[in-house]
């Protein structure tokens, strides 16, 4: 083992840059590891930070600031003004059953893809960690699903569920199960969440896999020598170590089912029969874009922004408490 | 407690690369055995086949009359320190210490008791309830030297555990292990790529080379009758001087530079004599001596060690600071205090008679045929 050489501030090939970076002074009296860097003009930094804000602003702030806006009106669905209804937009959502349904489908829903692709992609990137022979085979072969666009992935869902030609719907045929996707409605729910947790595998399977073998060589063999029963030292040395990882994934999961499952959705429910199951983004778009009631999908956008602000909230304060980072 | 015995024990690569070749080493019960050699010389693969990390190729490793080839590392009944301590980062020091009890189902007072004793041991008793994240690098060291004394294993295996302390701490720790291990009196590898690691902790040192055993003995055995000029030249610091030279009769060229001695006509004409730095000391007018041109002078405070050539032969002397240096120093050394070494095996040849091993030969030999 050799130390890598620590750079430090001081060192000679950052103070020999010339240009404009030669404008900004290290501070030479700083020797933790901390980087002060002093610029000439107190704005300098904002003017570094303005292209980020300004992509964040336009593409974030600004359509939240008229979302909120929108769902306090009701909008003409022609365009011709808006009239403002105070809160009614909210209350309607909320009091109807059809609203209180999808929310309950969509948290099933998330909890579940969430959970089924994390523990997948775990045990995935575990075995395949194992392995030593051709693994680089094995991780191209579980990566590169994550090269399809959702629709793309929904489409494939939908012939892999198809009535006629579906390989899966004939396996599950063979245990007795008529599955009818696009008819029945707990048919269409597993058909979605099998295709969206397919989907999102290989991002979880990539994040663990680096993460497990972020995981010291060295530690793993002190727990081979103090403990005997691999899915003990699992549970209780590898698993707290990907705790960091496990809960970046967690949280991009949770967004992920919530809202980047629209495609997927889209395939599977379009053009079919009423009763199919639907999470709350699409009711959004089905209200917003088929409905043409703009201030009710701006409530509901609304009401769905709180709900991922206050789970994230959540996941920060309570979670993330108990991992522990290097 | 138990004693270690590695037999013919060799570690082939796929591809074939041979890391250790067919190593025998038999560790007495409470012995303290330290494998030195440079990097890739095989002692850490030698250890982390004991240490049940590696597989075995061939031959058989026995902990305690058991043959551990196929036995689990947990269930070897060792302990290992690791050279970057592999503490787990998530557990507190307590934790660190009692997990591996806890995995072994010991009672909870037990592992009370047992963790409470090798803190007080290693000064940790104040440090239990902090993660390894907020220890220095010597408490980290002893954290993990507390973790593989709570197991009261049969046996203690180190891999280089004190190369990432710094010079003054590595030199405390040192001694530190050391008294541990006497009190303990646990069976202990460790393995070093430092020489005086190795001379001041060992009871017995093996030296390995290319994944070969070069030498096993006792540090001062080792460093008085070297095996080969590979040993001559790892073991000591500074270097022992290996000059190539021409023997006729009793008379050795060190290229036109000539010393005498007794006794050498069983030597062949051509080989390598080692000299110890602090073996030479300065000539008396007269005396026959040979002529060194001093290239550069290394002051260590109590000695001296002026480095400069023999006739173009590179050689080293540790000489006492008062004497005064000009540009070539006159010295001389006990025919006594030389050693040979074949040119090409570098084996170490042994004269005649006069050789400090005869004694001990004829001893062996006696003892032998008695019985």
């Amino acid at each position: 083992m050799t130390h890598a050489p620590s750079l430090s501030p001081t060192s000679p090939a950052a103070t020999t840059t010339g240009g404009f970076f030669a404008r900004f002074r290290s501070a030479p009296s700083e020797p933790s590891f901390a980087k002060r860097v002093q610029f000439s003009s107190p704005y300098l930094p904002y003017l570094f930070l303005a292209p980020q804000m300004a992509i964040i602003f336009i593409f974030f702030y600004w359509p939240s600031v008229q979302a909120i806006q929108s769902s306090f009106y009701l909008e003409d669905p022609f365009g011709f003004g808006s009239t403002f209804v105070g809160t009614s937009n909210y209350t309607d959502v909320l009091k109807s059953g059809e609203y209180l349904g999808i929310a309950r489908f969509t948290a099933i829903f998330t909890a579940a893809v969430t959970f089924f692709s994390l523990a997948i992609g775990l045990l995935l990137a575990v075995k395949a960690d194992g392995v030593i022979r051709g693994n680089a085979t094995y991780k191209t072969l579980l990566i590169w699903v994550y090269a399809i666009a959702p629709p793309v992935a929904g489409l494939m869902g939908m012939m892999m569920f198809d009535q006629h030609i579906g390989p899966l719907v004939r396996f599950v045929g063979l245990f007795g199960w008529d599955m009818k996707v696009g008819l029945n409605y707990n048919d269409t729910a597993a058909a979605m969440i099998i295709v969206s947790v397919w989907k999102q595998i290989p991002y979880n399977f990539i994040f663990f896999l680096s993460g497990l073998q972020g995981i010291p060589v060295s530690v793993r063999e002190a727990a081979l020598m103090d403990c005997r029963s691999g899915f003990r030292r699992f549970w209780t040395v590898i698993l707290p170590l990907l705790a960091p990882t496990a809960f970046f994934l967690l949280i991009i999961n949770t967004t992920y089912a919530l809202f980047d499952t629209f495609g997927v959705i889209d395939v599977m429910v379009k053009d079919k029969a009423a009763n199919n199951p639907i999470t709350l983004v699409y009711k959004v778009y089905m209200d917003g874009f088929r409905g043409n009631d703009l201030g009710g999908s701006s409530a509901q956008s609304v009401i769905l922004m709180i709900i991922v602000f206050v789970l994230t909230i959540f996941q920060f304060r309570f979670i993330e408490r108990r991992v522990h980072y290097n | 407690m138990a004693q270690i015995n590695i037999t013919n024990v060799s570690k082939i690569y796929a591809g074939g690369v041979e890391a250790v070749k067919s190593v025998s080493i038999d560790i007495a019960d409470g012995e303290f055995i330290v494998l030195v050699g440079p990097s890739g010389c095989g002692k850490s693969t030698l250890l982390r086949m004991v240490a049940g990390l590696e597989t075995i190729s061939k031959g058989t490793v026995e902990i305690g009359d058991r043959i551990v080839n196929d036995v689990e590392p947990a269930e070897r009944d060792i302990a290992m320190v690791f050279q970057n301590y592999a503490l787990y980062p998530h557990m507190t020091v307590y934790d660190n210490l009692a997990y591996g009890l806890k995995n072994r189902g010991t009672p909870k007072a037990e592992i009370d008791a047992r963790v409470a004793e090798a803190a007080r041991m290693l000064q940790l008793e104040q440090y239990l309830d902090r993660k390894p994240r907020a220890l220095s690098g010597g408490q980290r060291q002893r954290v993990a030297m507390g973790r593989a004394i709570v197991r009261k294993p049969a046996a203690f295996l180190f891999d280089e555990p004190l190369s990432n302390l710094d010079a003054k701490l590595r030199v405390s720790m040192r001694g530190e292990i050391k008294q541990l291990q006497k009190r303990l009196g646990t069976t202990s590898l460790y393995v070093t790529h430092d020489q005086l690691e190795a001379m001041t902790l060992a009871d017995r040192l093996v030296v390995l080379n290319g994944g070969e055993i070069e030498q096993i003995g006792r540090p001062l055995d080792v460093y008085h009758t070297p095996a080969s000029t590979f040993v001559a030249s790892f073991i000591g610091s500074p270097a022992m001087n290996l000059v190539r030279a021409n023997r006729e009769g009793n008379r050795l060229h060190l290229g036109s530079q000539i010393i005498e001695a007794d006794r050498l006509s069983s030597l062949p004409t051509d080989l390598t004599v080692g000299i110890r730095a602090e073996d030479l000391r300065l000539a008396n007018p007269g005396e026959q001596s040979l002529t060194l041109k001093i290239g550069y002078v290394e002051e260590l405070g109590a000695q001296r060690l002026v480095h400069g050539t023999i006739d173009g032969k590179q050689l080293t002397a540790a000489l006492s600071p008062e004497i005064e240096l000009g540009d070539t120093i006159a010295l001389t050394i006990a025919p006594s205090r030389l050693h040979f070494f074949d040119t090409t095996t570098g084996k170490r040849l042994v004269l005649a008679l006069d050789t400090p091993d005869t004694g001990r030969q004829a001893v062996n030999k006696l003892q032998a045929a008695i019985g």
